[in-house]
């Protein structure tokens, strides 16, 4: 269809068009300028991180990524003289800090703990939750309205208000500081929003396909399988997507109940600021590496969230 | 193929009862359609005959075998749905072939299977397209394909041209009846539309809250129907009703409506005194200005080959269907013939139509076919 509809009275006009697209733009600049700022930040030196006035251009430098990654020693200039050759660019630029490597940092095994984490939770929740929505959309669940909204409910306060009673109970149970109870924790915060966002999209998917798939043959978990699900792909994409944000980010219940080997990176990375200085463009560098997951997932996903593929195949 | 036979079948959702007791046999290779207003029960007793819902009470038998607690997949049937229900992650070829999946049947086989369906129906060049971008008339055939594809023992169809344009579904109808005619599948077809039940059914059941109000074929329903809700329901326009008081005695041949004698068929059984009405289709009046019976044109509808001429009379318009020459101004006063050996009665209170000529004419002919 051509845009220039003239005479259409629902299509919107040229000019406003011209104005929403030009709101959107100064939103997007508005909404990207700190995440470029942090981006720019982590390939700054510490000097240049801290400048007055800020420094746009600068030149670049991997120090933040080598002070992420390591921990660093303050020695004697003799001392680091009677050292061989540097043996890489981390080595050489924390000599010219009058330091030494002493070893690896522990953001990469934090960072893992973090991908552990959201993603096994964000599995459970939305598994769990898949299978709750499609029973209450299609059966007859005893009290089902006050199921669902019991469900809701648990989402009405802030989780944290909770946090007393579950670090107490966690103890109790030696789930503190463990990867299985961050994942129970988050799956149970988020599978009230997994249930009630996908149980939207599956009341929206015909009974008829299941019916069909019944009568074809089929039990009723392969006829789910094989055709429920396939269509609520973009739901649970959606779902997913919200589920694995809140857990990747959390970290009210990670400061309070991981400090050891089960301890996200969100509490870790301010813990970089202490160690030698406020030493900005590591945490920045921390900062920009732990926004990538989400980037691709959601950039993976993106297909499934935009294509609507039952529409066209069914007429309503 | 397979008979089937439902007995004594009632389904109730609490304290609503959308079936009561209905009773018919669907022949070996017959089409029978169930007809009626919506909310009547019939997609209701369908289902049931899926194995979709389970039913209150009373049996379903399919081809003998009772199925009545069964599931849908143990059942050996075909469910071609309103909305098609074709699976839109799949293509054409998959969702013929998906009923075959399920028996895992090797996949040449079932390539071999779902080419010739296609073909039967006219869409193998469509096989390996997407189901979205189809138009409805071939999403309709493919919906088709998927239930004949398996060979099922009988064929349920959920209003299938529901969603289709006029023009297509006109063709859907004739495919549809051609395609029984080459596969003789015992197929049972709900729908509310008549002319859909007319021109398909081997035997039609008119269903109204619950209840089948007659069971027959199409011609026996057209010109014997069993209740006024049936007589209403069949024919466009449907029956007029003229009201008349007073008992019949077995072998009346006249009544008297409105103060004029009208002929009837010959009356077979005693009635006491109560409120009746005669029952004339549109087609069974003439204009005749020595006739008693008398009214007012009202108001024309010109079709062509025919008109629909509005007459008002003593109780309430009538509405008559006569040669489209006949030239008639709204106001002008004629009398009306009615075609005496076409006529119905019934009962006003029940809505039960009294036996009469016209059923022993019936039986008569029932007997000579055998």
């Amino acid at each position: 269809m051509s845009l220039t509809t003239a005479h259409s009275v629902v299509a919107p006009s040229a000019n406003s068009k011209r104005i929403a697209g030009a709101i959107i733009i100064a939103y997007a600049l508005i909404s990207i300028v700190p995440l470029l700022w942090i981006f720019a930040t982590s390939f700054k030196t510490p000097p240049d991180s801290i400048a007055y006035p800020p420094k746009l251009l600068f030149q670049p430098s991997l120090e933040g990524y080598c002070n992420l990654f390591t921990t660093r020693t303050r020695q004697t200039p003799e001392y680091i003289n009677s050292l061989g050759p540097a043996t890489g660019f981390c080595d050489e630029t924390t000599r010219k800090r009058n330091m030494v490597i002493a070893g690896p940092s522990n953001f990469l095994p934090r960072f893992v703990n973090s991908l552990i984490i959201a993603f096994g939770s964000t599995f459970c929740a939305v598994f769990l939750g898949t299978l709750s929505a499609y029973g209450f959309s299609r059966f007859k669940v005893p009290l089902a309205d006050d199921l669902l909204f019991f469900i809701l409910s648990t989402r009405m306060m802030p989780p944290i208000a909770v946090a007393i009673p579950i670090y107490l109970m966690y103890r109790e149970l030696g789930l503190s500081d463990t990867a299985l109870g961050m994942i129970l924790l988050y799956t149970a915060v988020n599978v009230s929003l997994a249930v009630w966002l996908l149980k939207g999209f599956i009341d929206e998917i015909p009974r008829e396909y299941e019916e069909a798939a019944m009568i074809d043959g089929y039990t009723r978990l392969q006829a789910f399988w094989r055709t429920v699900l396939p269509q609520a792909t973009t739901g649970i994409a959606a779902t997913a997507i919200f589920c694995l944000i809140f857990a990747w980010n959390e970290y009210a219940f990670a400061a309070l109940l991981t400090s050891g080997t089960a301890q996200t990176a969100p509490p870790f990375i301010p813990t970089i600021i202490g160690e030698g200085g406020q030493d900005w463009p590591a945490v920045a560098a921390g900062t920009t590496i732990f926004l990538v997951p989400i980037l691709v997932f959601t950039i993976l996903l993106r297909k499934q969230l935009l294509r609507g593929i039952t529409f066209g195949a069914v007429r309503k | 193929m397979a008979e089937i036979r439902v007995q004594h079948l009632r389904k109730a959702f609490g304290d609503f009862v959308a079936v009561q007791d209905s009773n018919f046999v669907v022949e070996d290779g017959e089409f029978f359609v169930m007809l009626g207003p919506s909310g009547c029960g019939k997609t209701t007793t369908l289902r049931m005959i899926a194995g979709l819902e389970l039913p209150t009470g009373g049996q379903i038998l399919l081809g003998g075998d009772d199925v009545t607690m069964l599931r849908a997949r143990e059942r050996d049937i075909a469910f071609v749905f309103q909305l098609f229900a074709l699976y839109p992650h799949m293509n054409v070829r998959k969702n013929i072939g998906f009923p075959l999946l399920a028996q895992g049947m090797p996949s040449a086989e079932i390539r071999q299977r779902v080419e010739e369906t296609a073909k039967l129906l006219r869409i193998d060049h469509l096989l390996n397209k997407s189901v979205s971008g189809l138009a409805g008339g071939d999403r309709q055939r493919v919906a088709l394909g998927r239930a004949i594809v398996r060979r099922p023992k009988c064929f349920l169809m959920d209003e299938p041209l529901g969603t289709l344009d006029t023009e297509f579904r006109d063709l859907m109808v004739h495919e549809l009846r051609e395609l029984h005619n080459r596969i003789h599948a015992t197929t049972v077809y709900v729908t509310h539309d008549q002319m859909e039940a007319m021109s398909m059914a081997d035997k039609i059941a008119v269903m109204n809250h619950g209840v089948i109000e007659q069971f027959g074929t199409p011609r026996e329903i057209y010109d014997r129907p069993a209740t006024m809700f049936v007589a209403d329901f069949i024919g466009s326009p449907p029956m007029n009703f003229l009201g008349f008081g007073g008992g019949l005695a077995k072998g009346a041949k006249e009544i008297i409506v409105q103060g004029a004698k009208v002929a009837v068929p010959e009356v077979r059984e005693d009635i006491a005194p109560a409120d009746m009405a005669l029952g004339i289709r549109p087609e069974h009046i003439r204009f005749d200005d020595n006739s008693k019976l008398r009214g007012a044109i009202y108001g024309t509808e010109y079709l062509g080959t025919t008109q629909i001429v509005a007459v008002e009379t003593a109780d309430g318009i009538i509405k008559a269907r006569v040669p489209a020459e006949i030239r008639l101004s709204t106001g002008d006063h004629v009398g009306l013939t009615l075609s005496s050996a076409r006529l119905s009665l019934f009962e006003k209170g029940s809505g039960r139509a009294v036996r009469t000529a016209i059923h022993d004419a019936a039986s008569e002919r029932r007997a000579q076919h055998g």
